[in-house]
């Protein structure tokens, strides 16, 4: 007891130490990689960024969220609007985003915190099905089916002349990731984390020992739309492009993929699925053309892939990679499943 | 005024569809507490089944006749494979579950038939009747609509009201347990309510096709505005949402003419919303857990 708040200090410097280590390894690695893997690299950064805020909310929180996909699209739109019309720089652009996103996410969460299950589910399904609607309607703003393009993000000049702009880009997606990780497992080891679970697994219980519930459910709907609204500004600065055609119910449908495979509830697992989504669809290119399937099938295998992979971990293996990983390293002994398989086990 | 009482005319029209999404989708939760998120991507199957069968063979009916049929061996089968391995788990496995369904059938669909929206065609004209020196915006097409969903639900009532099988079905829905002692066959029953929901379904999407064109992504929002008419009428009674249905359908069709057609899936957002707030205990089982 005695050496509980030096230790909760140690979880922090932990994490940073993690977090300096990892940001090395990947600054090593993005010098090393071509071009093409750089984008690769930023890709995997910003589904992080969005995987690790989802599953904060589905897998600590118990809340499924299917409209991830548009609060992305907020950040990005957000993003597209600073940088391009009001020429801001980056970073604050990239802040503001995920700032705008929280209070879009505030709002949905105020409501979702009154809805479970399959209800918050639909809702939350009509919100991503809906959103893109309003880049039609206000084609002034948001640019309609085109939507917005804003100039790449310039290299500063010390980093030399030939400095890469994939690099760069990769880069500035490591960054958010990283953020996003340091803020993220901070926040579910200590008291806030604990509140989320506690809300999950019996909400009278909850209650009764003095959690506001509602409370608690909007905050982890702010906290994970900041990370979807930044993922979707890091986006934004990766593509270049903020338009309605990237931001469909496929690609909520597509994050949720992410983190159920990855393990619910798991900031590793969100790596694992950052991974998968990015890897999935170029793997199943390659097999598409191993086999010269015709485009047709080529361009739907990603999907058929998520499609199966979603059913397939839910119904074999619902704690998805990252249980299977601490299964198979024993790393730590059997601990209170967060999954929701078993959730509703005595 | 004249344009009023078209988009009431189109309004009622479109309602009866979501009626038929809505019905497929309460006789599921119904019988196994599943919102089906699948239904959306069933219905667009079975919608393209029916498009290359008149494609084919040249006759409407033959491929409205395969649809349905197919429906129901579509529903029958995914709750026999597929959803009886969630069942008894908690809610949220069960709706990744039909997450992942809808994904996969999409998928399939664009295997098969490719990502362009192809058109499909109505059953009867799709010319407006000629009412007081106009057409106004309610064709034959319309009169099949409406007599087709009400008489699916009528049927539906009569099943589950006046037969042994209905009574069977709603034992089994609602006391598993007792209905198994009393010698009902429960999972048979299940499947049963899958296939005649799916069956409710694959009709909506016959009838909403000409207007949406028929593509792996077009019936998405069919299945907001089912699910969203499914709990305006609260979702275990049938007959709310047919009345579900047509209240939405109204209400779109006034956004859509006065508002823009882009804002309508955000309107259905703001009903579900509004409905869920006005009553968020009396409408579903699962709140209740959290009026302590």
């Amino acid at each position: 007891m005695r050496g509980a708040p030096r230790l909760r200090e140690q979880t922090l410097l932990r994490h940073l130490a993690l977090a300096v280590a990892l940001g090395a390894v990947l600054y090593v690695v993005s010098t090393e990689l071509s071009a093409f893997n750089d984008l690769r690299l930023a890709s995997v950064a910003y589904f992080f960024t969005a995987l690790a805020g989802l599953t904060v909310l589905t897998g600590l929180s118990g809340q499924i969220s299917l409209g991830h996909g548009a609060l992305m699209a907020v950040g990005a739109y957000a993003t597209a609007l600073l940088v391009g019309r009001s020429g801001w720089a980056l970073v604050p652009a990239l802040a503001a985003a995920a700032a705008i996103t929280a209070a879009v996410g505030a709002v949905v969460g105020v409501f979702a915190a009154r809805l479970r299950g399959p209800y918050l589910a639909g809702a939350t399904l009509a919100f991503a099905v809906g959103l893109p609607g309003l880049a039609d309607r206000y084609p002034g703003t948001f640019g309609g089916e085109n939507g917005l393009t804003v100039p790449p993000p310039i290299p500063p000049s010390g980093l030399g002349a030939t400095f890469p702009l994939e690099r760069w880009e990769a880069w500035i997606a490591c960054g958010c990731a990283l953020v996003t990780l340091v803020l993220l497992a901070n926040l579910v080891r200590g008291r806030v984390g604990r509140a989320f679970r506690a809300v999950r697994d019996d909400e009278v219980a909850a209650q009764l020992a003095g959690l506001n519930v509602a409370r608690v459910q909007v905050l982890a709907f702010v906290v994970s739309a900041a990370c979807a609204g930044l993922a979707g500004g890091a986006f934004v600065a990766v593509t270049q492009l903020a338009a309605p055609g990237a931001f469909q119910l496929a690609l909520s449908l597509s994050l949720l993929t992410g983190i159920v495979l990855g393990g619910l509830g798991s900031l590793t697992g969100a790596l694992w699925g950052a991974i998968a989504l990015v890897l999935l669809p170029q793997w199943s290119n390659d097999i598409a053309n191993a086999f010269s399937l015709n485009t047709n099938v080529q361009s739907n295998l990603p999907l058929a892939v998520y499609g199966v992979v979603l059913m397939g971990v839910i119904v074999a293996a619902p704690a998805g990679i990252q249980g299977a990983l601490r299964r198979l390293a024993r790393l730590r002994p059997a601990r209170p499943s967060r999954t929701p398989q078993e959730e509703g086990a005595p | 005024m004249s344009r009023f009482v078209d988009l009431t005319l189109s309004g009622v029209s479109n309602g009866m569809i979501y009626a038929a999404v809505a019905l497929s989708l309460v006789l599921i939760w119904r019988a196994t507490r599943i919102v089906n998120f699948a239904q959306g991507g069933m219905l667009m199957i079975t919608t393209f089944v029916a498009s290359s069968v008149i494609a084919s063979s040249g006759s409407y009916w033959l491929g409205f006749a395969v649809a349905l049929a197919s429906g129901l061996v579509l529903g029958a089968v995914v709750e026999r494979v597929l959803v009886r391995r969630v069942e008894s788990g908690p809610p949220l496995n069960a709706v990744i579950l039909t997450l992942g369904l809808l994904i996969l059938l999409q998928a399939v669909a664009g295997m098969i038939w490719g990502g362009t929206p192809r058109s499909f065609p109505p059953a009867f004209s799709i010319r407006g009747y000629f009412v007081g020196g106009r057409h106004v915006l309610f064709a034959p097409f319309d009169t099949f609509t409406v007599l087709s969903v009400l008489g699916v639900a009528l049927l539906l009532w009569l099943l589950f009201r006046g037969t042994g099988v209905g009574l069977q079905m709603r034992a089994a829905a609602f006391a598993p347990m007792v209905a198994r002692l009393q010698g009902v066959r429960v999972g048979r029953m299940l499947t049963l309510g899958w296939a005649l929901a799916a069956l409710s379904g694959s009709l909506a999407g016959l009838l909403v096709a000409p207007a949406v064109f028929v593509g792996p992504n077009n019936f998405d929002p069919i299945l907001v505005f089912g699910f969203t008419a499914a709990v305006l009428g609260g979702p275990d009674s049938p007959v709310g949402a047919v009345v579900g249905g047509l209240v939405l359908g109204l209400s779109l069709s006034y956004v859509s003419g006065y508002a823009g057609s882009a804002l309508v899936t955000l309107a259905a957002l703001a009903i579900l919303i509004l409905v869920l707030m006005a009553r968020p205990g009396g409408l579903f089982t699962a709140t209740r857990a959290r009026r302590i």
